[in-house]
């Protein structure tokens, strides 16, 4: 039975909304495909405004590695702003689909990506305007699976009430499985319902589903322990991981659209993983091991997918641009192929070094320099060995002066504040070290013409980091640190006026911690705020602190606990996590011991250049570290064709 | 790829041909603002590799010039824009390579080349057409009787300045509420959907459909229970007959028609 598009509904309520074309579809890249030829149907999602949701890699990937499954159809659904809420709501407009808008009701499968658990609101007014009830056990098979992914799912259990189900890890091959059991279990014509298909998804030992599995806690308030409630549900679920990205080479025909969005430009991760070491980098510890996608494939995939878009920029995207093996020839080829060309090409999450002013002066060939960033993330020595982030003073301000001498005018630095054992010494070295920047890139350049920007963002300890066990700070202390800071940086005017100050404060942090650190009991003080109007809590203007305080303060109680146990309170050895039966693939006492190591100050290098030092990944999942070098280099590109691109 | 063609040292290739343009936005596509066109053309240049010219600099930017552009959320079936070449090419070529380059609904019409003036001296006035579902066709045509009768109608436009009063009636040409039409209603069959043909001078700030709407709200009380579509239909230098002379007119009389292949 086809469903029909509420578009005619919907253009009704679009002259009255800001940015329409946000919620119209028909962007390049976009896969319109028949109803009722699909045997699954996917709607896939980022819990955030359009602008934001549609550059997400993560649902671009799965969105084209799904439609290419000839009898599956996947389509995308973002947040809508409250303006349209109220007329959805109004004129009785359900959630819909950019690519034509059918109804997210309609499908089979509803799989979000969160990459913060600030969306978490975002996805129960999704739900609801869907008309999907709120708590998975209310659904029935007329609804659709509701499927979590993205890092955030690394600890899904304070949205487990709303979710049918959470995916850890990489989700290429993942998303295939589960559709291939979805594809079957209709085939068969759905046996055993809903519960049914949800325990052969568990049964994977790679999908959780929170339903099978109860949480029993202790008098004091924490978790006694955390068992599958059925048989043949596996008492831990496991990460997946998508080895050799050469074989996964997306997106290859990226979505390019109409409303402008956050990142215009074809992205392409150049590896996957991260054995830095940052203790505070969930991503780094979550992704675990390096996999690098060939340069010949970076090559091919900018080539294809800026003939494809349009675009004007390429990002090469990873958690460490530069430590892909190739960076040095991926940069200079690229520059190489595209001079002239008005295509940027740009490196982000570069780490503090000379070797990156290299990298930089390759792609910026003849453009502009603009500014490059840095993110030494602590402000005193000290502290950097505490969140193993290995960069000496001299090497940062080595660096920071080759960028300044090679041209570049304005060098951001990024810290964090908040970090455990952080004192405000610690902080106030911010400012010195800011100072010193600006006083070595005068004197090297002879110019008072340079700028420095420090950022500084609140810590927020995440799961399956060594920072798991931390007590965050008050959002007073590091109110009261970054004053002193700003004071610092002033206290010489010559040098303060160079330096641009930066700063979130401390409130939204620790109800991200709240969140990322919960437990079952916290969703239902998502449900309370969300119920209150909370929405896009991602975005300063529409976070409210007191909201989430007042829930907790209401909600909370009634379990013995209160938003101070969830945030500022340090856990101990034997505490029971609530995501210990969710494996990253980390093994916690490697975790424990690197928590030791970093309040004794003692760094640990990256195992890519270093042996082994068991953080437990690789042979509990059996993978391996896949790096270069491959020895290839990128040819200048032959022009095939230089008329105009005519259709035949 | 003709992208990656050096560039002459110290600078960008000159310009050798310009091309006037005219498209549509169409459908769902209206709600696209000017920018966003803006967006998705130059990327169309890229993917449909027109050898576009790029002014000089350390930001070189695509040379791309559009005329007044319809509003969002206002349908289109005349607007232009010229763009400026670095090599020959062929304006059919150019229609169909740039058409098949952007989302259907943005629609390359036809294409001439330049030969002197320019796109915004061609254009002192705008032809529309405007849906009303839900209005009667006798309802329309007495609000506009009331409005074409008054000598100004003063209305606000919430701007991003704040709000603003302007004439609705001072610029407008032309306003009918024609009994019977042959354009079929969008919506939903069997609801009454008035029409009214406009014809409006290009005034600074400009008179747009919406603020007509609000004038016959004002002078005359009509009430939209669902909102109108409106469509331009052409843009134009008014005669004195009120005819609209096309824009492309000029030059497609002046062209040798289908340059040279390039």
């Amino acid at each position: 039975m086809s469903v029909a598009s509420v578009f005619p509904k919907l253009e009704r309520l679009l002259p009255e909304v800001s940015k329409p074309i946000q919620y119209v579809g028909g962007e390049l890249g976009a896969v319109v495909k028949d109803w009722d030829a699909a045997t699954v149907r996917w709607v896939l999602s980022y819990p955030d405004a359009y602008e934001v949701g549609l550059p997400n890699q993560g649902v671009q990937i799965l969105y084209e590695v799904l439609n290419e499954q000839a009898d599956v159809l996947a389509e995308r659904t973002y947040a809508v702003w409250p303006d349209l809420e109220a007329l959805m709501r109004k004129h009785a407009v359900p959630q819909f689909t950019v690519d034509t808008h059918r109804p997210v009701r309609a499908f089979d499968l509803f799989g979000i990506s969160f990459a913060t658990e600030l969306g978490y609101t975002n996805m129960l007014t999704m739900l609801d305007l869907a008309g999907i009830p709120l708590d998975s056990r209310d659904r029935d098979e007329t609804h659709p699976i509701v499927i979590a992914g993205g890092h955030a799912a690394f600890n899904p259990e304070p949205i487990a009430d709303f979710i049918d189900a959470a995916v850890l890890g990489d989700g290429e091959e993942a998303v295939l499985e589960i559709t291939a059991i979805v594809r079957d279990w209709k085939a068969e014509g759905c046996p055993g319902g809903r519960d049914e298909l949800l325990l052969r998804l568990a049964r994977t030992e790679s999908v959780y589903v929170p339903r099978f599995y109860d949480v029993d806690y202790l008098p004091d308030g924490r978790i006694q322990r955390v068992v599958p409630n059925r048989a043949d549900v596996p008492f831990r679920v496991h990460k997946r991981t998508t080895m050799d990205l050469d074989a996964w080479p997306y997106p290859k025909k990226p979505l390019v659209p109409l409303a402008e969005t956050v990142h215009e430009r074809y992205a392409v991760e150049i590896f996957r993983g991260c054995t830095r070491g940052c203790r505070f980098c969930q991503a780094g510890m979550i992704t675990r091991p390096v996999r690098e996608r060939s340069i010949t494939t970076i090559g091919e995939m900018v080539a294809e997918g800026l003939e494809f878009s349009g675009f004007g920029e390429v990002g090469l995207l990873s958690l460490s641009s530069a430590d892909h093996s190739e960076i040095g020839n991926i940069c200079s080829g690229l520059a190489d192929q595209y001079q002239g060309s008005n295509v940027s090409l740009s490196l982000p999450s570069t780490r503090v070094d000379a070797f990156n002013i290299t990298l930089a002066e390759e792609l910026s060939r003849g453009g502009r320099r603009t500014g490059l960033t840095f993110a030494p993330e602590g402000g005193s020595e000290r502290i950097r060995r505490v969140i193993n982030k290995m960069v000496s003073e001299e090497d940062l301000i080595r660096t920071v002066v080759t960028a300044y001498s090679n041209g570049w005018r304005q060098v951001k630095l990024y810290f964090m504040c908040g970090l455990p054992t952080e004192t405000d010494e610690d902080v106030l070295q911010i400012a010195r070290l800011a100072h010193e920047v600006i006083k070595a890139g005068r004197a090297a350049t002879g110019s008072k013409d340079i700028r420095c920007t420090v950022s500084i963002g609140g810590f927020v300890p995440k799961p399956h980091t060594p920072f798991q066990w931390a007590a965050m700070c008050s959002p007073e202390v590091i109110d009261n640190r970054l004053k002193l800071l700003k004071q610092a940086i002033n206290s010489d005017r010559s040098l303060g006026r160079a330096i641009g100050y930066r700063y979130h404060d401390g409130q939204p942090s620790l109800i991200e911690g709240l969140l990322s650190r919960g437990d079952r009991r916290v969703g239902a003080v998502i449900r309370r705020v969300w119920e209150d109007g909370g929405r896009f809590d991602g975005w300063s203007e529409h976070f409210s602190f007191q909201r989430w305080v007042d829930a907790a303060a209401e909600v909370l109680p009634q379990f013995g606990v209160d938003l101070d146990w969830y945030t500022t309170r340090e856990r101990d050895e034997n505490e029971v996590l609530p995501w210990d039966h969710l494996d990253s693939g980390l093994d916690k006492e490697w975790l424990w011991q690197d928590w030791q190591d970093a309040l004794s100050e003692y760094e640990q290098p990256d195992c890519r250049w270093t042996p082994c030092f068991d953080c437990g990944v690789c042979p509990s999942m059996d993978t391996e570290i896949q790096i270069g070098p491959t020895g290839k280099k990128l040819l200048p590109l032959t022009p095939v064709n230089t008329g105009l691109r005519v259709p035949s | 790829m003709s992208r990656t063609k050096p560039q002459p040292e110290g600078g960008q290739a000159p310009v050798v041909q310009r091309v006037r343009l005219r498209y549509a936005k169409r459908g769902p596509m209206r709600f696209t603002s000017h920018r966003d066109f803006a967006r998705a053309f130059e990327r169309a240049i890229l993917r449909a590799n027109v050898p576009i010219a790029y002014s000089q600099g350390f930001t070189p930017h695509p040379k791309v010039s559009y005329a007044s552009a319809a509003p969002t959320g206002v349908a289109s079936e005349a607007e232009y824009v010229e763009i400026g070449l670095r090599e020959r090419a062929d304006p059919r070529e150019l229609v169909w390579a740039l058409d098949a380059a952007l989302s259907p609904g943005l629609d390359i019409l036809e294409a001439v080349e330049a030969t002197g003036g320019s796109l915004a001296e061609r254009i002192d006035a705008s032809a529309w057409r405007i849906e009303l579902p839900g209005v009667t066709a006798n309802a329309a045509r007495h609000a506009v009787d009331v409005f074409l009768a008054a000598t100004e109608v003063p209305v606000e436009r919430l701007t991003k300045q704040g709000r603003r009063t302007l004439d609705a009636r001072g610029p407008v040409v032309r306003l009918d509420a024609p009994q019977t039409s042959d354009a079929t209603p969008s919506e939903v069959s069997g609801v009454p959907c008035a029409i009214l043909d406009l014809v409006v001078r290009q005034v600074t700030p400009s008179v747009r459909p919406d603020d007509v709407l609000s004038g016959l709200r004002v002078a005359a009380d009509l009430e939209l229970p669902v909102p109108p579509r409106a469509t331009r239909l052409a843009q134009g230098v008014l005669t004195p007959q009120g005819e609209l002379v096309d824009p492309l007119a000029a030059d497609r009389d002046a062209a040798v028609i289908g340059a040279p292949p390039p």
